[in-house]
């Protein structure tokens, strides 16, 4: 939905783009209630998650065991493509929701609304409030920031900052909410609230970035209530891509022969394994690479919305520009400062934000031990997760086996630490720059940082010889990889603050 | 101790001196290494790379190793070490995976003298040989181990820690060819330098990454590795299998790990999060740090012992950007200020206490028990030169016996059980609480119960009688908690009395507060009306005569029936009946039996829509109305709370706050509440009474505390087929795929309550089974047994 592009600011954009999503939706709300895609995913076609299930009863295994809506929701039939990975994912969000924690249950799902409401994921707040009221919560609290305890409120702002722009997370923040007083956090609350928050933004990127399809459970009638009891919009993602599919497919796409595109993919990866010796680039050229690849992620989206949707609607979106507020309000009433949003870490050129070295504050050595010691045993789930995501492969690329994708694994997770300022030291990112294509840049960029901005043609348009599950893969990866980013600022605000 | 600074080197001849001091450095530190002249220092880091020389005094810089105008990554060190054979040699590991060697011998300003860029990966470990000249080894991120010979331009061998991060490298001191490795996934490897191929050993040491490793300097095949799991562990590698010798629980995880020299079971250690200071520990006594450092105000990130044979001197570098030299005089001793004490209680309820004897000789009027007993409690299985805290430490043992009977705490258990706290209203739980409390002979609790439901709730069902005779009894009950030790030599009455200070207090500030006309009121009068916040003349000047009449007509109904009630009680001496009796029960007798106040109650009617507040006679009429303002008594209430939890008798406390809930809630704070509930919890529990915990802790609204119910739910089965353990639910076994609890008697499986008999192991859903057993006594299942249900 990037169709707005030309407009001149990202904030305007976001605005923009949001509002045209919500005008196209209410238009069309007849439709949205039988959307055309069937299946879990808007993306993928139905049959693919399907079948995958099928053969797998450890998904149904995992779901009855760690599922707390205690139904195989979609989200979870889109991950079972990648079953090892489920499971880590299941157990981590199941301890995080049901298992001992210092936050009550209610409060708990109260955040993770908070933290899809930032994204505007619907699917992720319908699922959560069902799960809130479940649970015991206020249902008066449904009705906006406005009805909370103040406490919950002041977890606004370090929601915020978390799914946008995390490095302005500063060891100040932390001491606003945990300074003794009446609506104080203790430390290990705030630091269960974070962990909710950063996994439930990831998880929103998966939910753009696979195009999970609104729960359409006839006997549970989700999509249904949704419309009529709790009075969300659904989060019709498939409609508006079919929309898109219908008008736009095979437009402007120039059929490169992506059989040759993959060969070439291959090829790099190859030849960056064999080259390491030789190649020896200097400090300051690693540097500066890693400069140009962030600031290049500056351009990534707003260019290439201007170059792939040549032939976007601008005149049908930029006449209902104006009533934003009203289309929102369904979403934002969980929100404060919904104009807040990503903003490219490299665009400041005068304030200049120090780059976060990875190495001085890794997941594995220091953002493991305080996690640990505050919400214990979060820590293995996560580590075994972040683990899993970064350790999983198939040793396949499309239709080719025994390929070593580690590189490519590599670059993704780097990338995405990358558009979020995280550097690592022992890592080329010339390699960034000859694994991923535009194409895959640009969707990168979107889900990570814009996710609610995802469509079906961005998802389409990259590595177009790849399997489907492939895709969700990268995704779970992108997922992973903003967490982990997230959480290791977070974490070293409050680490600061303790020392 | 001046001795100890003064040691004479094995190597140099020399001996070292010098003090505590830091120096501040420009930037965080990442790791440290001494020269083998023991007199410099080189500290590295992200952006620091100096040499230091360590002075009597003072740190001096020697020399920036970090030279050009642009900063390189190469410099930018995770590691760095200083050869302990060549003073000019000095090695470094950069986060971006290549490993410098500095030659300090060369003339010219940049010392940087050779770069080996095999490793894809952060270096996060390098290490030299300890005897041969050129022999460097590193470990790395990407997984691979790399060992060097200085006078080629290429590792000379490559070892796999199978795509494993590895933390740390060490070569073993007295093995020539061995060196050890720690990875993240918890092993630790060792390997044989001649044979890249294959590890000689490999064993998992800790659960999650182990950050370090030290062998022992003197000590063949001990090796200590600390790890993410915050322990430092001992191995002795000299047997077929690694065994752990000495495991140290540490309160962060480990970083660092440095055997002390000179001194066989003391190793420092620094965390890697969280805890700043340095320890010391001797791995036998694992759980006191020997020594500790606190210098640092973040975290600690390189230690080094200044010289190899000289146990004083400690050098320490920190992410607080400073450099330090810590003196083992000057670390303080937690044992030292540790007061070693044991308690515990004997079978028949006899208490042992054993503590210092230097401190049990400072406090007088305790009876040692007979004998009084003495023994050392320290070590006096073996006596170790080597150790430190050795010495003989005596202490006083002493023995507190139970007077016969009086030990019994039946009473405490059968009011937990009987007691009811919720789900019925306020008068009823209070009438129920007080009839428990009374036959079990405790009175007094049983009179407060019944002033409770007078205080709180409408009066109307309340028999004068049953009032009564609850406080006819009222003061004959002993205080049952006060008869415990003669430990305790608490006088029986003590808290009546502190309590009737209190309450003269109380009459005072009354008195203040209302005209003289009250003074005719008793004590308990004065309390009534102490809430109300018009002032008496309100009444005088506006209401008619006939109220104030009224008003005038209270104390003297009070008055004359004021004797009627106490009479009866004469046995009893009258200041405790004053303090025992708290303000309800005499009006409550009052409209009970008294036509004066049918009367008052309706002039109260007629009074009550002309003032919607609290004049001083529709406060006392109030009592009748139930039109109390809620915080009324509560602040006596909670006096009285607090009264019986100082007692001991927490149950009360724990009780009345329960059953009140919100009433007096507000009132006290919350850690007084929390401290109550965790007390009468563990009490409940020490007793098993369950039931009565779950309950309490069910009812508690003190988060804290309802949180216990959400702690360690885990219930652990196991397949009643494979017996395995079902890891993931109770009903399906993983393993054999059956499920492994069916109902007997509906063959579905059991999800909930199972129940089973324990004669025949046949059994099911909890109703399925009790409803069978009322038709049949034969099991369900068909077995023949005949099952019981009881």
């Amino acid at each position: 939905m990037n169709r707005g592009g030309s407009s001149p600011s990202a904030a305007a954009n976001y605005l923009l783009c949001t509002n045209c999503r919500k005008v196209l939706r209410k238009d069309k709300r007849i439709r949205v209630s039988q959307p055309l895609t069937r299946g879990p995913s808007a993306f993928i076609p139905e049959k693919e998650v399907v079948q995958a299930n099928t053969v797998d009863e450890r998904t149904n295994f995992l779901v009855e065991e760690y599922s707390t809506s205690g139904r195989l929701d979609n989200i979870t039939q889109v991950m079972s493509l990648h079953t090892q990975y489920l499971e880590s994912f299941l157990r981590s969000q199941f301890y995080m929701l049901r298992m001992d924690g210092p936050l009550p249950l209610p409060h708990r799902h109260y955040i993770a609304i908070m933290a899809a409401a930032r994204h505007q994921c619907s699917y992720l707040i319908n699922m959560h409030v069902d799960e809130f009221l479940k649970t015991g919560g206020i249902a008066e609290w449904l009705n906006g920031l406005e009805y909370v305890p103040q406490r919950l409120k002041n977890l606004n702002e370090i929601n915020k900052l978390l799914a946008h722009r995390p490095w302005l997370i500063t060891k100040e923040h932390i001491q606003k909410l945990v300074k003794t007083g009446e609506n104080n956090w203790s430390l290990p609350e705030l630091v269960h609230a974070v962990v909710l928050l950063a996994h439930y933004h990831a998880l929103a990127s998966f939910v753009f970035g696979s195009g999970i399809n609104p729960e359409r459970d006839p006997e549970i009638s989700n999509g249904f209530r949704l419309i009529s009891v709790n009075n969300f919009c659904v989060c019709d993602l498939a409609n508006d891509n079919n929309i898109e599919n219908a008008s736009l497919t095979g437009n402007n796409f120039g059929i490169v022969d992506s059989l040759s595109e993959l060969e070439a993919l291959m090829d790099r990866m190859k030849r960056l394994r064999e080259e390491r010796e030789d190649e020896e680039a200097s400090q300051e050229e690693m540097t500066t690479r890693f400069e140009k690849e962030k600031k290049e992620s500056l351009f990534v989206v707003s260019g290439d919305t201007f170059h792939s949707f040549p032939h976007s609607d601008c005149s049908l979106l930029s006449s209902d520009f104006e009533d934003d507020m009203i289309i929102t309000s369904d979403v934002s009433r969980y929100i404060e400062d919904p104009g807040f949003g990503y903003e490219d870490f490299a665009r400041r050129g005068e304030e200049h934000l120090p780059t976060f070295r990875a190495q001085d504050y890794t997941w594995e050595n220091h953002g493991f031990s305080l996690v640990n010691r505050l919400y214990s045993d979060i820590g293995h789930l996560l580590d075994e997760k972040f683990r899993m995501v970064y350790n999983l492969t198939y040793n396949t690329m499309a239709s080719h086996e025994d390929v070593d994708t580690t590189t490519l694994r590599r670059a993704l997770f780097n990338y995405v630490h990358c558009m979020f300022g995280i550097r690592y030291d022992d890592y080329d990112y010339g390699e960034v720059n000859q694994l991923l294509e535009r194409s895959l840049k640009v969707y990168i960029k979107t889900v990570t940082c814009y996710p609610e901005r995802t469509t079906k043609r961005m998802y389409d348009s990259y590595w177009r010889q790849f399997k489907h599950s492939e895709k969700v893969h990268v995704n779970l990866l992108l997922m992973e990889a903003r967490m982990q980013a997230e959480l290791l600022y977070a974490l070293r605000a409050i680490t600061r603050h303790l020392t | 101790m001046e001795k100890m600074s003064r040691v004479t080197t094995a190597l140099g001849g020399s001996a070292l001196t010098g003090r505590t001091m830091h120096c501040h450095l420009d930037a965080p530190a990442n790791a440290i290494s001494v020269c083998r002249d023991a007199a410099q220092v080189v500290v590295a880091g992200r952006s620091i790379f100096k040499i230091y020389a360590i002075e009597d005094e003072q740190f001096v810089e020697k020399l920036n190793l970090r030279v050009g105008r642009k900063p390189s990554l190469n410099l930018s060190c995770a590691d760095v070490v200083w050869h302990q054979m060549d003073e000019n040699l000095l090695a470094t590991a950069a986060t971006n995976g290549v490993v410098v060697t500095w030659n300090l011998g060369r003339p010219s300003r940049n010392k940087q003298d050779q770069l080996f860029t095999e490793h894809k990966r952060t270096v996060n470990k390098v290490c030299f040989h300890p005897t041969e000249a050129h022999v460097l080894l590193s470990g790395s991120q990407d997984g691979f181990m790399k060992c060097f010979d200085l006078r080629r331009k290429d590792s000379v061998s490559t070892f796999s820690g199978q795509s494993e991060s590895v933390r740390d490298v060490q070569f073993s001191i007295r093995d020539y060819f061995t060196f050890a490795s720690t990875f993240e996934n918890g092993n630790v490897q060792l390997w044989d330098i001649r044979r890249p191929d294959r590890c000689e050993r490999m064993f998992t040491a800790h659960n999650g990454p182990v950050f370090c490793c030290d062998w022992h300097p003197e000590d063949r095949g001990w090796l200590a590795t600390g790890g993410r799991d915050k322990m430092v562990k001992v191995w002795d590698m000299t047997t077929h299998r690694a065994k752990e010798v000495h495991c140290v629980q540490t309160i962060a995880s480990v970083a660092r790990v440095k055997w002390r020299p000179e001194c066989r079971h003391h190793l420092a250690t620094c965390s890697m999060m969280v805890d700043h200071n340095i320890y010391v520990w001797d791995v036998r006594r694992p759980f006191v740090p020997a020594a500790m450092f606190e210098e640092h105000r973040d975290v600690t990130t390189g230690i080094a012992w200044r010289h190899p044979h000289d146990p004083s001197f400690l050098l320490s570098g920190s992410k607080d950007s400073t450099l330090c030299q810590h003196l083992f005089r000057d670390a303080s001793q937690p044992v030292e200020r540790a007061n070693p004490e044991g308690l515990c209680y004997g079978l028949f309820g006899d208490l042992a206490f054993a503590a210092k004897e230097s401190l049990v000789s400072t406090e007088s009027g305790r009876k040692p028990y007979a004998g009084d007993r003495r023994h050392p409690i320290f070590f006096k299985r073996k006596l170790d030169p080597a150790e430190p805290f050795v010495g003989l430490a005596s202490s006083a043992l002493s023995v507190f016996e139970m007077e016969p009977g009086s030990g019994s705490m039946s009473w405490f258990v059968d009011t937990a059980e009987r007691y009811a706290l919720a789900g019925r209203p306020l008068a009823e739980l209070c009438d129920h609480n007080a009839k428990v409390a009374r036959e079990l002979g405790r009175n007094q609790v049983a009179q407060t119960w019944t002033m409770l439901r007078v205080i709180y709730s409408s009066p109307g069902l309340a028999s004068a009688a049953s009032l009564n005779h609850s406080v006819g009894k009222g003061s004959s009950c002993g205080l049952p908690l006060m008869n415990s030790f003669n430990l305790k030599d608490m006088a029986p009455g003590l808290g009546s009395e502190t309590r009737l200070d209190r309450s003269k207090g109380d009459t005072r500030s009354d008195t203040v507060l209302l005209d003289s006309s009250t003074t005719l009121i008793t004590n308990e009068d004065n309390e009534e009306t102490e809430g109300s916040d018009v002032p008496a003349d309100y009444l005088l000047g506006d209401v008619e005569g006939e109220e104030d009449e009224l008003y005038l007509l209270d104390p003297e109904h009070a008055h004359p029936e004021e004797p009627e009630y106490v009479l009866p009680q004469e046995a009893f001496p009258l200041r405790h009946e004053i303090v025992d009796t708290p303000p309800g029960p005499e009006h409550l007798q009052d409209k009970a039996d008294s036509p004066h106040v049918s009367g008052s109650e309706a002039d109260a009617a007629s009074l009550a829509p002309v003032d919607s507040s609290f004049s001083l006679i529709s406060v006392s009429h109030a009592l009748y109305d139930t039109r109390l303002p809620p915080d009324f008594f509560s602040a006596l209430v909670c006096d009285m709370l607090r009264f019986y939890a100082e007692q001991g008798d927490v149950q009360m406390a724990v009780s009345v706050l329960i059953v009140l809930g919100e009433r007096v809630r507000k009132d006290i704070d919350e850690q007084t509440q929390e401290h109550w509930y965790t007390s009468y919890i563990d009490l409940l529990q020490r007793f098993c009474l369950w039931n009565v915990s779950n309950q309490v802790v069910k009812l508690s609204t003190s988060r804290a505390i309802s949180c216990l119910n959400q702690a360690s739910t885990t219930l652990h089965v196991n397949c009643s087929h494979c017996k395995r353990p079902m890891s993931s639910r109770g009903w399906v076994c993983d393993r054999c795929h059956r499920c492994a609890s069916m109902c007997a008697v509906c063959h579905h499986v059991v999800k909930g309550l199972f129940v089973w008999c324990q004669g025949c192991s046949h059994g099911g859903h909890l109703q399925h089974i009790m409803k069978w057993l009322e038709g049949s006594s034969h099991c369900p299942a068909g077995c023949g047994h005949l099952c019981e249900y009881s």
